[in-house]
């Protein structure tokens, strides 16, 4: 049963990087200014980096575990799962919308993932806490950078801030789903292995506060929209899915 | 020569393909190298997590040793402690610096949780003027910022404290 949670939260938690990581990758060559296009594809690159070795350790868990009839990849489970095996929050999979849009949902996600590893450093799971380790530094430079953006554009033009607000407005309704513990979670944070979403959400609050006082922007309020977590997501990421996996299953096991 | 000498002074000659002027070993990346019954392991830890030199390196690191009479190797990746800036040799400071980028600073300046970049002190690798701006935080690849020199005009790369 453990090992089956544990299979769960990683695959919950390399869905996330490799979601985010690939909507972020769509804007490689369309950014507003070479720069910054450089950047977010720097931070796609390190999203799916991380989400490579949490699949890597999924797949290590599966093959102990014997569940499959021949061996499990990475590849297998980033490119040949459906939607609805697929646990990332509701967050990263919306789609890009304007740079704005982009903006919050990085930086709505990388305040997450910043508090949420520098807690899964001290997981009983040694590889777990070793990723965090080693992704927290990476995800720091991620946070700074799409806050930047966040008080540059909240507090810029016009325009600009009414943008920020109308992506706020639309994504806010998604962040509840980081603090909602699925079942998987709920086994493993009493074995020390899974971090306590309720120890995260206060950092995560006065962060997101901080910055949207200094972009002038409203927090908003908004319903909780839940399920990715559990595999029901919204319609955003069967397109994506769509994309990403045509050529592994046009073309299976294609290498370049 | 101890074997493991003489791997480690093989691992000299393998280059980060991106920076082609520093080896693995000046770049702090080889951990270990240790003999398991007569077969050398090699403990390596990536630089940065999404960065497509690693496989780059992986295959270049068997190939070398292959070339020198030893085909089965064990490649072991560790995570943690995770990689530092500070892990990179003076003289590998020295070869970034004749190539054009700018090594990491002596006392290392990380990206802390402050709201906005510190405008860090980082001398031109062209003509040493510290009278030098970021443009980009990110540059051509994850370790590196973008900067430009306001003294001789000259846009550089910085490598960067991790």
């Amino acid at each position: 049963m453990k090992a089956r949670h544990l299979i769960n939260y990683t695959l919950h938690l390399a869905d996330n990087a490799l979601v985010l990581g690939h909507r972020n990758s769509e804007w490689t060559g369309h950014g507003p200014i070479l720069e910054q296009d450089i950047a977010l594809s720097n931070i796609a690159l390190d999203l799916i980096g991380q989400a490579r070795y949490l699949y890597q350790y999924a797949a290590r868990l599966m093959n102990a575990a014997g569940d499959a009839k021949s061996p499990v990849t990475e590849d297998q489970l980033a490119y040949l799962r459906d939607s609805w095996d697929f646990r990332n929050c509701l967050l990263v999979e919306q789609a890009n919308g304007d740079w704005g849009t982009t903006i919050v949902r990085q930086f709505l996600f990388s305040a997450w993932q910043y508090y949420f590893y520098r807690e899964l450093r001290g997981s009983r799971d040694g590889e777990l806490s070793a990723i965090a380790e080693k992704s927290l530094k990476e995800v720091t430079y991620h946070l700074r950078w799409s806050g930047e953006w966040v008080i540059r554009l909240g507090d810029g033009t016009e325009e600009s801030h009414a943008r920020m607000e109308k992506a706020l407005d639309q994504l806010w309704m998604y962040t509840g789903e980081l603090f909602l513990p699925a079942d998987y979670e709920q086994w493993l944070v009493p074995a020390g292995i899974a971090v306590d979403l309720a120890q995260v959400q206060p950092l995560w609050a006065a962060r997101v506060q901080e910055v949207l006082k200094e972009a002038t922007l409203t927090v908003p309020t908004a319903m909780a929209q839940k399920g990715g977590k559990q595999g029901r997501h919204t319609e955003q990421l069967g397109y994506l899915l769509a994309e990403m996996q045509f050529l592994q299953r046009a073309y299976p096991g294609c290498e370049w | 020569m101890e074997p493991t000498k003489t791997i480690w002074s093989l691992l000299e000659t393998v280059y980060d393909p991106e920076v082609p002027v520093l080896s693995i070993v000046d770049l702090g990346i080889v951990r270990d190298v240790r003999m398991a019954d007569g077969h050398p392991e090699i403990v390596i830890t990536p630089t940065y997590s999404g960065c497509p030199a690693m496989d780059v390196i992986r295959m270049n690191i068997r190939m070398v040793l292959l070339e020198n009479g030893y085909p089965d190797i064990r490649l072991t990746t560790v995570l943690s402690p995770a990689w530092t800036t500070d892990w990179m040799s003076e003289k590998g400071k020295q070869q970034l610096k004749a190539y054009g980028i700018a090594p990491p600073t002596p006392v290392p300046i990380v990206c802390d949780l402050g709201l906005f970049q510190h405008n860090e002190a980082i001398a031109c690798p062209h003509c040493g003027s510290y009278h030098t701006t970021m443009i980009s935080e990110f540059g051509s690849t994850a370790c590196k910022a973008l900067y430009r020199c306001e003294d001789c005009r000259e846009p550089f790369d910085y490598f960067k404290c991790h």
